[in-house]
């Protein structure tokens, strides 16, 4: 293959779109900024599109290319810049570029009115280009940078609308949570660098194929610490709390931030980095534990919220623990394939959230909602179809994805395998039941609030939902088994995780029985619903309301001591007894000195012109005797230069 | 010929008389005086050793400092008189409002 890709156009033309809107955007008029921004995700998608053609949709593939400089070069260090194309980033970069395109539009129309304008779009661009690099990168300190700058770019647009507190505060939070993981991600490269010597995906792997015995141990540790980055990241327990305040954000930024690309490259790493995991089956219990534990806590805190945008934050949740208990149990090709249909479908969802939510001005809770399938009907069919997709009916996207994660934990053949797949059924339940909740509440019944008066939203938001729910009803049909087959080169495909035997049908139809009846709870609990909650009632409510007291835990065990530490840390230590110490001191130093030079200021005429004369007579002296030979008479040589 | 020595054991006598005149006197125009004593005694190394090596420039040197004296003296008298009309006094002991 010879045909130059131009793989490191993807990163930059964002980054571009990001400097010109960041520096200028004030100054530029309206349609300017607006075009610059949207051309920046279509030419790096067009490129994309261009590598995947060039590589015959990746058959060719891997390719690595570009920018093959030296970065660092340190002692036993060598670090490379370099871009990999292997049929997992082409899988990722069509859908980071590919939906953040369709996100930029649906954001023309939906950030049209407010003052930031030019800013919002040079924060999606620059995400656009972190997000690129961390996908990209062929080794892991290239992908730390990618992986901090999304970190970055989320703070940034999570905080777009920083004169509010609360979403200034969802902000740092996200900020710091996040840091908590790339502390354990960092460690984590450390290892990688302490025990193979390189940083290089490849390097590592074809080391590790070298070993075959090599398994468990370091390795353990290693996985664990990516894995504690990848909570962190992609929002799992223990470091999931960050995400549901995120939604403090945009609607368009959550689509594509908090849904469908950056969330996902926690599973992004995993799969990149499956050829550890795959040496550690402990490592690869704690993936699948952490999976399924997050995606049942998260849908049973979804069940209850009212907040609209909330809802969806839970489920994404939810759906990434899916992804984890696919990587978990080894099948990280349909663990990728529900990160791929799942940023069809839980994008749409958020853009159909944003584009009710921008039809009520700004009213997000479902309470108030009601009945609006009449007012917003392209709104209403195209969330109908994302809510199919994510439920898991047959056809729709998220019905392959889903089974292909739930039947290879079934087949496993083990109990925890067992475990993994029930826990996933049920969680499929919860899904189902807590998405047609918020679909009847917001597009069923009658209006709960008169005085809303519901518009449909402009095209330029209609558009990408209409495309994305082509992509919810249609994005699953390449089935998981020849998906699995394409990604194979890059992530290890077992053909055993596809199958087509009696026992996937079964399972498959065990999941859609289980959708229907969660569609039918809903059914009966929310289709006239007049705004009271008919769960109030049911026992551990509350427990769900208040979202198990997990903020609140984590406040009084960990952030309180933290401030009381921080905080005596700063008045204590730095403040009175470095600082103030040093100013004392100082003043001290001063004060002392001052007492005693100040008898020479006496202001006696004589006393000065003495003074002077002495220090005439001193310096007479000075030049008089040689310096050097007095020295010389105590002992000391001073060797000028030269002489 | 005189030997350039004695020119300048004069010369330091006199530069020493206006150190200890300066030093030991109260008045301020002794003072003042004092001053002129210890330029004029310098002046008086300028144009000795000028003659010993037959160079112009001590000589010129002397016209300088000449310059200055005569502008210090018109620039000290005025404050001297300034200061008498302020304090009645040109006692320097008695003008010691910077003291601490």
């Amino acid at each position: 293959m010879n045909e130059p890709l131009y793989l490191w156009l993807i990163p930059l033309l964002p980054f571009a779109g990001f400097l010109i809107n960041g520096i200028l955007g004030a100054r530029l008029p309206k349609w300017l900024v607006t075009a610059l921004a949207l051309i920046a995700p279509l030419a790096s998608f067009a490129v994309v599109a261009n590598a995947a053609r060039a590589t015959s949709a990746g058959a060719m593939l891997p390719h690595a290319e570009g920018l093959q400089y030296r970065w660092i070069d340190a002692g036993l260090l060598h670090v490379d810049f370099n871009v990999v194309l292997d049929q997992l980033s082409l899988v990722m970069l069509l859908i980071i570029t590919g939906v953040g395109f369709l996100i930029h539009v649906y954001s023309v129309g939906y950030m049209h009115d407010d003052k930031g304008y030019w800013r919002y779009f040079a924060y999606l661009n620059l995400f656009l280009f972190f997000m690129t690099v961390l996908v990209l990168a062929g080794n892991a300190l290239l992908m730390f940078v990618g992986w901090e700058g999304v970190g970055l770019a989320s703070y940034l647009l999570i905080g777009f609308w920083y004169q509010k507190t609360s979403a200034a505060d969802a902000g740092k939070k996200a900020f710091i949570v996040n840091r908590i993981g790339d502390f354990g991600f960092l460690i984590g490269v450390f290892l990688l660098l302490a025990n193979f010597g390189s940083l290089s995906f490849s390097d590592i792997a074809t080391k590790l194929a070298a070993n075959p015995g090599w398994t468990g141990g370091i390795l353990t540790t290693i996985c664990v610490c990516l894995l504690l980055g990848a909570t962190g990241k992609s929002a799992q327990l223990p470091l999931y709390v960050w995400l549901p305040d995120a939604m403090e954000g945009p609607t368009p930024v959550s689509a594509l931030i908090h849904a469908a690309t950056m969330v996902t490259a926690g599973v992004y790493m995993i799969a990149r980095t499956h050829f550890l995991f795959d040496r550690s089956p402990l490592a690869l219990l704690i993936v699948a534990i952490v999976g399924a534990a997050t995606a049942l806590f998260a849908a049973t805190i979804g069940l209850v919220q009212n907040d609209i945008k909330r809802v969806l934050a839970y489920s994404t949740v939810s759906q990434l623990g899916y992804m984890f208990l696919g990587c978990g149990v080894a099948a990280y090709s349909a663990g990728i394939f529900h990160l791929m249909t799942h940023a069809f479908f839980k994008a749409l969802l958020f853009l159909a959230a944003g584009s009710v939510i921008h039809g009520l001005g700004g009213e997000q809770d479902m309470r108030k909602m009601g009945g609006l399938r009449k007012q917003m009907p392209v709104t209403f069919w195209t969330m109908t179809a994302a809510v199919l997709a994510i439920a898991g009916f047959f056809p729709f996207a998220g019905f392959f994805s889903k089974d292909a994660i739930l039947y290879a934990a079934f087949a496993q053949g083990t109990t925890s395998g067992k475990v993994f797949w029930f826990i996933g059924l049920f969680t499929a339940l919860l899904t189902s039941f807590y998405m047609f909740r918020l679909w009847y509440l917001t597009f069923m019944g009658k209006p709960r609030n008169p005085e809303l008066h519901a518009h449909e939203s402009p095209w330029s938001m209609l558009g990408p939902l209409v495309l994305l729910a082509l992509g919810s009803i249609g994005g699953g049909w390449i089935g998981a088994g020849r998906f699995g087959e394409f990604l194979g080169s890059s992530v290890g495909y077992k053909a055993a995780e596809a199958g087509s035997s009696q026992l996937e049908i079964t399972l498959s139809v065990v999941a859609v029985a289980v959708a229907l009846i969660g569609w039918f709870i809903a059914h009966r609990l929310y289709r006239d619903n007049e705004g009271r909650e008919p769960l109030a009632a049911a026992p551990g409510y509350t427990v769900l309301a208040h979202k198990y007291w997990v903020d609140e835990l984590y406040g009084a065990v960990i952030v309180k001591p933290i401030l009381a530490i921080s905080r005596f840390v700063l008045e204590w230590i730095v403040e009175f007894a470095i600082l103030g110490g040093a100013a004392w001191l100082l003043g001290g130093i001063m004060t002392f000195s001052g007492a005693i030079l100040q008898r020479w200021q006496s202001g006696n005429l004589r006393s000065y012109a003495a003074w002077l004369a002495a220090g005439a007579a001193a310096v007479l002296l000075f030049a008089l005797v040689s310096w050097n030979t007095v020295l010389a008479h105590v002992g000391i040589h001073l060797n000028m230069a030269g002489h | 010929m005189i030997p350039i020595s004695w020119y300048l054991l004069l010369s330091a006598t006199l530069f020493c008389l206006g150190v200890v005149g300066f030093l030991i006197k109260r008045n301020l125009i002794t003072i003042f005086m004092s001053i002129e004593l210890m330029l004029n005694g310098v002046n008086l190394s300028f144009v000795a050793f000028a003659h010993q090596w037959h160079l112009v420039k001590g000589q010129i040197f002397v016209f300088f400092v000449m310059v200055v004296a005569a502008a210090e003296a018109a620039v000290g008298l005025a404050i001297i008189i300034a200061v008498f009309r302020a304090r009645a006094t040109l006692a320097v002991d008695r003008i010691d409002l910077m003291k601490l």
